[in-house]
């Protein structure tokens, strides 16, 4: 397999380059599919019936814990990428730990946030628009458990194997990923949340 | 639920399927056992991840399909041959149609579709393999998965009965309370994130792995085509995803998408359905556009008329599929505007499919034309796909389209442009790389005489369908009185099936033919044609190409041929291939009992395969494998027997 050493690692074979193409076309394809769920959210969002509007619902402080932490994680893990660019092995790995720990405390917030929710009887079978909502934050919610489970892998691989064209190109391509889930709350945050509220 | 609900009873015809699904998958393996064939069959086929054989385990599924969904449509033919007929009741004709519509298109087209894009892509671009192979046998093993389970829907639990596009509320838990709908979704959401995966594979494989030289305007039109497809798979089935996982959601957790009572809205999943579909009709069409234009160059022994407009309009096409989607429901209630917006964008599509067609009759032009069978299926397709296109621009007006609606026209219609379009490309495409694959050809006189039992028996049961649809027999009707005067056509209809059935039996036969007396001394290039993937042997080497060519211009396969300049010289090199893998099928077949106990809600089990999915993943990422090199004396080797086998007989 050749190497090219001018380039960073993760893009220093063939085979890599193909994967962070390919992995770039995975994410066009997660826009389509999330768009599509705010497109359903926008169509049920006002048909509430019995059940609470987003008003009644959204409160802002927890969502802004959610989003401080989710947005700090994506700096986090862009520090982890530039550690590893420079061969920090043991920096590279602090931040990428970080990011996760920032990603779970997210998710607790969600989790708590939900249970909330459900509390106050809106369950994901109480209206359209509260199962387009709980499908839209949970698919996103679903992403980010996923990704914690992913991350952890690389780092157990980092830690065995060090720096090769796999692990770093691995890592890379999280990054990309753990961005993109980044992207999509900040519209969650924008087009639910903040337009919830108002 | 009870027992006697689990398993379908009470028809003698599901009995017999039950009888012979026993039988075929006992006979299988002691077959297996008693010939010693398991090692071959695991070693070779099951976890092998060379694009030809996946391919080919693609068609040999779609194969299988196609005689699913031609027993069901032969059924449906038999049902409504005559007035009032009583062999299957209303409830049995509603599935069957259904099952009809969802294997046809997603278990045999698509497929089949795919699996000719496995076979000869990476050798029309000069690659040795797609960008992914592992992943590429996952997409296979999903697909097979997701099709396995949608076809025991009928023995275990009972089939889905809301048609191929199962609108809602006919689809939700109220009317449609058995488990069939969750067959639906759950069989194609499987099949759905393998076809997902083959885009992402191809367009890399398409963007990053052509051989030297080969600009994107140097491609060869198949891999165009594929190309602009894997564009379209990749927007279009997330759309699908989601919706079948609100149909999910709605059927078995209780949610409200669907049901007007609570706030949801029906019509939201005909537009998400039709968001996909449509598109993903032009995801069987396109490829098979790309199959007939390599045919038509190759036998009319002429270059390709009109490369550039060929290649804008595909990219049209591929565009304006995306914004049509409203046209399948013109009489459902929304506005003027909306149904005029959507008649001009439908109808807008005729323009770049009228410029292909006439780039193909150009390009026929003068040639000099060798009616072999793959070229008698593309002259045909001409005028019988004109057909289905001039009745799509009539249902293309909304205000006329009240007139058609539902009704057997439109069912004529639709047959008219999957069948010459689709299906006549792919059997077309089967007979003209099978050489490559194999190593023989398949029997020309057999070709020919099947290819006319069909084209004709097609024209005999779908035309009649036009007529009875402007008289206004409607779609989906399991029976009609006599006094409605739709017996005869009906009838003539049927007489047409027949045919349609023994031309493929015809057709079939003819490959068991082959296989036995077809003579193996073929040349690498025995059609005489045009792109790369002729130019190395027949069959082709597990590494395709010794050498990898280095292209200069359009067709130079041909070129070089004329010039008597190779396409590649230098020395051996050793080449780099991927390992084998068991994980595959062994993921195929978690998302299968996964799948399975989704449908019937079973959680605990459902969750237990849900991990074991996981597991598979965690698998592969701590997995190391770097492949293996095949040397350069095993290169020579092979190179010298292919080319000796050749000399030899
Ligand atoms: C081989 C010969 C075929 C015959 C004789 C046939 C016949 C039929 C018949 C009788 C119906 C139902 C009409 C009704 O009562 O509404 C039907 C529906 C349908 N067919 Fe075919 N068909 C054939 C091949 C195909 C192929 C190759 C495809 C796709 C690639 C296809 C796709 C469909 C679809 C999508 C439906 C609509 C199902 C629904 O209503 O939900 N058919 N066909
Ligand atoms: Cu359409």
């Amino acid at each position: 397999m050749k190497i090219d050493h001018s380039v960073p690692m993760e893009y220093s074979t063939d085979e890599n380059k193909m994967k962070i193409l390919g992995f770039w076309i995975f994410l066009g394809a997660e826009i389509a599919l999330f768009s599509t769920l705010f497109a359903v959210y926008f169509t049920l969002q006002g048909n509430t019936k019995v059940g609470p509007t987003s008003a009644d619902l959204f409160h802002l402080t927890p969502v802004m814990i959610e989003t401080i932490l989710l947005l700090s994680s994506s700096f986090t893990i862009g520090l982890g990428i530039h550690a590893m660019r420079l061969g920090l092995k043991k920096p590279m790995m602090t931040f990428f730990g970080i990011t996760l720990a920032l990603g779970a405390a997210f998710l607790g917030v969600e989790v708590y946030e939900f249970v909330t929710y459900v509390g106050e009887g809106a369950t994901i079978q109480t209206s359209g628009f509260l199962s387009a909502l709980f499908t839209l934050l949970g698919t996103h919610g679903l992403h980010v458990t996923f990704g914690l489970l992913w991350g952890g892998a690389i780092l157990l691989q980092i830690k065995k194997r060090g720096f090769t064209p796999e692990t770093t190109n691995k890592s890379f391509i999280f990054s990309l990923y753990w961005h993109f889930l980044d992207v999509v709350w900040i519209f969650i945050f924008s087009f639910v949340y903040l337009k919830g509220l108002m | 639920m009870k027992w006697d609900e689990f398993f379908v009873t009470g028809e003698p015809m599901i009995y017999a399927a039950m009888v012979s699904i026993v039988v075929v998958s006992l006979a299988i393996p002691i077959a297996l056992t008693y010939f010693k064939k398991w090692n071959w069959l695991w070693t070779n086929w099951l976890t092998t991840v060379d694009h030809k054989k996946i391919g080919v385990m693609y068609i040999l599924a779609a194969l299988l399909m196609l005689f699913r969904g031609g027993v069901d449509a032969i059924l449906m033919r038999a049902q409504t041959a005559v007035p009032d007929n009583g062999l299957l009741d209303g409830q049995h004709y509603n599935e069957i149609f259904t099952t009809h519509g969802v294997v046809m298109i997603l278990f045999m087209a698509m497929p089949f579709i795919i699996g000719l894009m496995n076979v000869v892509i990476p050798l029309q671009i000069g690659a040795r393999d797609v960008a992914f192979p592992r992943l590429n046998a996952v997409s296979f093993w999903l697909f097979f998965s997701g099709a396995m389970l949608f076809n025991i829907s009928f023995v275990i639990g009972g089939s889905p009965d809301a048609g191929w596009s199962a609108y809602f509320p006919l689809a939700s838990l109220e009317f449609s309370p058995t488990v069939g709908n969750n067959y639906y979704a759950i069989a194609l959401q499987i099949a759905g994130i393998g076809t997902l995966l083959t885009g992402i594979n191809f367009l890399v494989t398409i963007l990053k792995m052509r051989a030297p030289g080969m600009t994107l305007m140097k491609m060869p039109m198949f891999t165009w085509s594929v190309l602009i497809t894997n564009v379209i798979i990749v927007f279009a089935f997330p759309v699908l995803t989601v919706a079948l996982a609100l149909m999910t959601l709605d059927r078995q957790f209780g949610t409200q998408f669907f049901a007007m009572q609570s706030g949801g809205m029906d019509m939201l999943w005909a537009n998400l359905f039709w968001v996909w579909g449509h598109p993903e009709v032009y995801i069987v069409i396109l490829p098979a556009f790309g199959i007939y234009s390599e045919i038509i160059s190759t036998f009319a022994r002429k270059n390709l008329y009109g490369y550039k407009s060929m290649v804008v309009s595909m990219v049209a096409i591929s565009l304006l599929s995306f914004v049509v989607w409203a046209h399948h429901f013109y009489t459902m209630g929304h506005g003027v505007m909306v149904n005029s917006v959507f008649s001009i964008t439908t109808m807008a599509i005729a323009i770049p499919t009228g410029v292909k067609i006439f780039n193909w009759l150009f390009t026929l032009r003068k040639g000099k034309i060798s009616f072999t069978t793959p070229m008698l299926y593309s002259l045909a397709f001409i005028p019988i796909f004109t057909i289905g296109g001039v009745t799509g621009v009539m249902l293309a007006m909304a205000s006329a389209d009240y007139q058609y609606h539902n009704t057997m026209f439109l069912v004529a219609h639709f047959h008219y442009v999957l069948i010459p379009g689709t299906v006549f490309a792919v059997i077309a495409g089967f007979h003209f790389w099978f050489p490559k694959v194999f190593g023989f050809m398949l029997n020309e006189k057999l070709g020919k005489l099947s290819f006319w039992f069909i084209a004709i028996s097609f024209n005999v049961t779908f035309f009649p369908l036009f007529i009875l649809g402007l008289n206004g027999m409607t779609r989906r009707m399991y029976t009609y009185s006599e006094s409605t005067g739709y017996g005869p056509l009906n009838m003539l209809s049927m007489v047409g099936a027949v045919g349609l059935t023994i031309g493929f039996i015809i057709l079939v036969y003819n490959i068991y033919w082959s296989v036995r007396y077809s003579p193996r001394n073929i040349k690498s290039d025995p059609w005489d044609a045009r792109s790369l993937e002729w130019s190395t042997h027949s069959p082709v080497p597990e590494y395709n190409f010794a050498l990898i060519p280095t292209v200069n211009r359009l067709d130079a396969h041909w070129f070089a041929k004329k010039e008597g300049k190779p396409l590649a010289t230098g020395k051996y090199e050793p080449i780099h291939m991927p390992n084998n893998s068991g994980l595959p099928i062994i993921m195929g077949a978690a998302f299968f009992f996964w799948g399975f106990f989704m449908v019937f809600s079973w959680w605990i089990p459902a969750i237990v395969f849900g991990v074991v999915i996981l597991g598979t993943l965690a698998y592969r990422t701590f997995e190391k494998d770097h492949g293996h090199y095949i040397s350069v004396e095993e290169i020579e080797r092979t190179e010298k027997a292919l080319r000796g086998e050749q000399h030899e007989n």
